[in-house]
């Protein structure tokens, strides 16, 4: 009784979420026991570096990960309470889509090339709805327009959209059954710069405007900035810092965030360089014992390679998984 | 340009080294190909292992089925069926072999000739091809070979012209893809002659697909030698051929089918391997598959 | 798209007369003499030279070219079978028709069941299905299928005596020469869909379509399969040529009065205005079957279509 009080406060909770990658020679921990949660109405923003695992969270939540060699291991994930990884295949694809929906990371081969971007639309609008099939047209081309797309491009095929049309077509197909949750996967690191800002600011908008809660992956600290409530820092599958948008940019406090803030360039100051994180992550197949963070870390002591290493609540109140964080706070005002 | 050269190579030799590293990975390939040296073995040393003469008849075993003296048994004549088999493999075998390394060296350089010059001469190859496909594979080699008559050298000849047009086409599109690269307009820069880019640096990197194309069509032009052999073109009885042996043994399909059976399955033992090792080697050149 | 099937059809025309001209000239190095073979051995040579000159055959090269030109595209005049005398038009007329349902009812059943093994084979990958479907696969390509014809007789006509072993009548008669003819077929579209399958399989877009929530068989079908018939069609294609060829041999085991059967015969008694015509008669065939194998492609993915559209604006570039 006491769990569901706890839990009834919470939109979307993942619980211990674990996603291994078998091949026939090894095993790769692609997310080692990622809890997290996320409140109605609010964006969480999953930050790291390419290949942390935060594709893999998002493809879990949907149970979407490819079918070869990839499995969810153990967690929970709760959606409104319901164990999504728990339910039959059947009740999940009712909610795929509808209740939850993504949006992939390369709209140049997210659309399927030989079907009509407006029926990409409808289909989704169909397999969740009862009606006609005009109104499910009438309701994609609707969509078509939200995104900023003239309806009379319905019946064009994706070849004949640029990289930002076709990731607004995308972006029309996940909101189309209005969900209570997107997921965004890096939804602009494939297009050119001057169209990223515009695709988030329409994400951004139709967020606001449907009441969306929202997963936003990304590696960019200023997209986070500029959309998250939220901020969970993913670093080899694991998540190494959490909390408020405010908390983790004002006191960052786990080597890699620091490192991560390092690396980028600072317009008020006067800096030649910037400080990348020295090392490469390490091999996911291969993680090394305790913290995964260690090899590549200036603080690290003897403790760090012992066993796993729990969260730690910082002097803010945010959550850090680090176990010299006195060092770490200490060192950096030190800076 | 000498280190630049050996440079070139050595990359060449351990692209194929890793190659034949993924290629051993593959038992099915490996099997394949077992199968084919042991094949090719028994073929050449056919003199020397098989029992018999393939002409000798013995009159007092007509028709045999197997038995210890003659394994797969006999024919009309009472010639041994398993002499006949291992020596008509002689034939097959190295039909499709020559037959096929010749479509591949006359398609190397119609193919590299259309790629490389593209604009008409490209143009004027590929509408020639088109005509020449436009008459479906066995109709081409059977045309070809009544003009040429029957005979051994004469169906190899038949059966290349067939096998031209493909791999020009395929070492065509290859070298089309190759001729934007980069390093071949640097070579262009540094003055190399048209037939020295198209001979070192176009043709080693165009040839993977042409060597998976060509394992599977020594699997293709043994069938179709066969088949030649099997309408009475190709190689004329009394020579042994595995195709001749089985339109040889319609006649008594009634009485004796196991005259029907041996011919058959060496054949489609000898194409089984084949396909067995070309897929391997696609697999292994596709770097998508790679581990 | 109108306008580039009838470029399509237009450049048939030179097809037709480059295999024609092609196959003519083969021919005019083909150690054949008419007038022997109309007259018979027997027939003293100042009768054979009467005839040869009656037929035209002392003329130079390019004239009899050109009278045979004329005389196929413009009179539709295929002229007599030096053998038997037979009216070539009359007796493709009457063939053409056998051939032409044994080997599209062979491709039929080839689509019909190769493409849903190789779809099996790639939804089970490295499981038993799968390695079932190959394996059966790999050696439906290598068996070859004359042999696998006289196989079937041994077995369903000379041991259990329950279908023909040749010649035409009923339906009884195609069985196992449609048997025998379509296993290859089977066998290498079970394998290209399977790969082409698993390439489609693993793009992006099926991912869209699992995460619209579109069912398995609806995401395998609707979506994959469309995706994945490119590569499958070509395989149609290449194979409908070499149907046509093994057909011809076919043909000959179950003695089906066909094509095949016509033009051996010919090759084998030298009959050669039977073998040109009937040639050219097949690659015209074959060409439209192309035709109708880029039309598809067009039909399947609207990128191709586009493609032709501006080429019809351009002009045909093929290959």
């Amino acid at each position: 009784m006491a769990e569901l009080e706890k839990n009834a406060g919470h939109f979307l909770e993942v619980k211990d979420l674990t996603v291994e990658y078998f091949t026939k020679e090894k095993v790769v921990h692609a997310v080692n026991s990622v809890s997290f949660s996320l409140e109605k109405g609010k964006t969480l923003g999953l930050v790291g570096e390419t290949g942390a695992g935060k594709t893999s969270i998002a493809k879990s939540i949907l149970r979407i990960l490819p079918d070869v060699g990839a499995r969810i291991v153990g967690g929970e994930v709760l959606l409104d309470g319901v164990d999504l990884i728990a339910l039959p295949e059947k009740e999940m694809r009712g909610i795929r889509g509808n209740k939850i929906s993504m949006i992939f990371q390369d709209p140049m081969t997210a659309l399927n090339p030989v079907q009509r971007v407006g029926d990409q639309i409808a289909e989704v609008i169909a397999l969740h709805n009862e009606g006609k099939k005009d109104e499910f047209k009438r309701r994609a081309q609707e969509m078509l327009e939200l995104v900023g797309i003239p309806r009379e491009r319905y019946s064009e095929y994706p070849h004949q959209f640029s990289g930002g049309m076709k990731q607004r077509v995308i972006i029309a197909i996940a909101l189309a059954c209005n969900p209570a949750l997107l997921l965004a996967d890096e939804p602009t690191t494939a297009l050119d710069v001057t169209i990223q800002a515009q695709v988030l600011r329409l994400i951004g908008q139709l967020r606001d405007k449907l009441g969306t809660s929202m997963i936003l992956i990304t590696h960019d600290m200023g997209v986070v900035a500029t959309y998250c409530d939220n901020v969970a820092v993913v670093y080899a599958g694991g998540i190494v810092e959490s909390g408020t948008r405010e908390q983790i940019f004002d006191h960052p406090s786990h080597p890699y965030t620091v490192g991560l803030f390092g690396a980028i360039p600072n317009m008020n100051e006067d800096e030649e360089w910037l400080h990348p994180i020295d090392g490469l992550p390490p091999d996911p197949s291969n993680l090394p014992k305790g913290c995964a963070f260690r090899p590549r870390c200036k603080y690290a002591t003897e403790r760090c390679g012992e066993g796993p290493i729990e969260m730690a609540e910082t002097p803010d109140g945010h959550q850090c998984r680090c176990c010299n964080l006195e060092a770490v706070i200490k060192g950096e005002k030190a800076k | 340009m000498a280190e630049k050269k050996s440079r070139g190579k050595g990359s060449g030799n351990s692209e194929f080294k890793t190659i034949l590293k993924q290629l051993s990975y593959n038992k099915l390939a490996m099997l394949g190909a077992i199968i084919f040296v042991l094949e090719l073995l028994l073929v050449l040393l056919a003199p020397v292992i098989s029992p018999y003469n393939y002409e000798e008849m013995d009159t007092t075993a007509i028709r045999q089925t197997s038995s210890a003296e003659h394994l797969f048994g006999t024919d009309d004549l009472g010639r041994d069926i398993l002499s006949r088999v291992l020596y008509a493999g002689r034939y097959s075998i190295t039909m499709g072999i020559f037959s096929t390394l010749l479509a591949a060296a006359l398609g190397m350089v119609i193919g590299s000739i259309a790629g490389y010059f593209g604009g008409w001469v490209d143009n004027v190859i590929m509408r020639f091809l088109d005509i020449i496909q436009s008459l479906p594979g066995l109709l081409l080699s059977i045309v070809l070979s009544a003009v040429l008559g029957p005979g051994y050298i004469n169906t190899i000849l038949a059966l290349s012209v067939n096998g031209i047009p493909g791999q020009a086409r395929l070492l065509r599109a290859e070298m089309l893809k190759v001729r934007g690269n980069e390093y071949i307009e640097a070579s262009q820069s540094i003055n190399c002659t048209k037939l020295r880019v198209i001979a070192s640096h176009m043709i080693p990197n165009s040839i993977s697909p042409m060597i998976v194309q060509a394992t599977m069509g020594v699997a293709n032009m043994i069938i179709m030698a066969s088949s030649l052999s099997f309408i009475g073109l190709g190689v004329q009885p009394p020579a042994p051929e595995w195709g001749a042996m089985l339109s040889y043994s319609r006649e008594f399909i009634r009485s004796s089918p196991h005259m029907a059976i041996f011919p058959g399955l060496a054949i489609a033992l000898t194409v089984l391997s084949l396909n067995l090792m070309g897929d391997g080697l696609r697999d292994a050149l596709d770097p998508k598959l790679r581990r | 798209m109108i306008r580039y099937i009838i470029r399509r059809l237009l450049w048939m025309i030179p097809v037709a007369l480059g295999v024609a001209v092609i196959v003519f000239t083969l021919m005019t190095f083909c150690p054949s003499d008419a007038a022997e073979i109309i007259l018979g051995s027997n027939a003293t040579e100042e009768d054979k030279e009467i005839l040869r000159d009656s037929m035209g055959l002392n003329d130079p090269f390019f004239v009899r070219l050109g009278d045979f030109l004329t005389d196929t595209f413009i009179r539709f005049d295929f002229g007599k079978s030096w053998v038997t005398k037979a009216d070539i038009k009359t007796s493709i007329l009457e063939r053409m028709p056998r051939t032409f349902v044994l080997t599209v009812s062979t491709l039929a059943i080839s689509v019909l069941v190769g493409i849903p093994l190789g779809i099996i084979a790639a939804i089970n990958q490295g499981k038993l299905g799968d390695n079932m479907c190959m394996a059966f696969a790999l050696a439906g390509i290598s068996i070859p299928n004359f042999w696998l014809a006289l196989l079937l007789v041994i077995l369903f006509s000379v041991k259990l005596k329950l279908l023909p072993p040749m010649g035409i009548g009923g339906l009884e008669y195609y069985i196992l020469p449609a048997i025998a003819g379509c296993t290859n077929g089977i066998a290498s579209l079970a394998r290209q869909t399977r790969s082409s399958m698993l390439e489609v399989i693993r793009s992006d877009y099926i991912t869209t379509a699992r995460a619209k929530g579109v069912k398995e068989f609806d995401v395998i079908t609707k979506h994959a399969l469309k995706n994945a018939l490119i590569p499958i069609i070509t395989v149609v294609g290449t194979h409908f040529g070499r149907l046509l060829g093994g057909m011809m041999i076919i043909e000959t085991i179950f003695s089906i009065p066909g094509m095949g059967t016509l033009i051996i015969t010919a090759v084998n008694t030298r009959d050669l205005p039977v073998v040109q015509v009937g040639s050219i008669i097949l690659a015209i065939v074959f060409s439209f079957c192309m035709l109708i194998v880029d039309l598809l492609y067009a039909a399947v993915d609207p990128r191709i279509k586009a493609q032709y559209e501006s080429m019809g604006k351009r002009r045909v570039k093929h290959g």
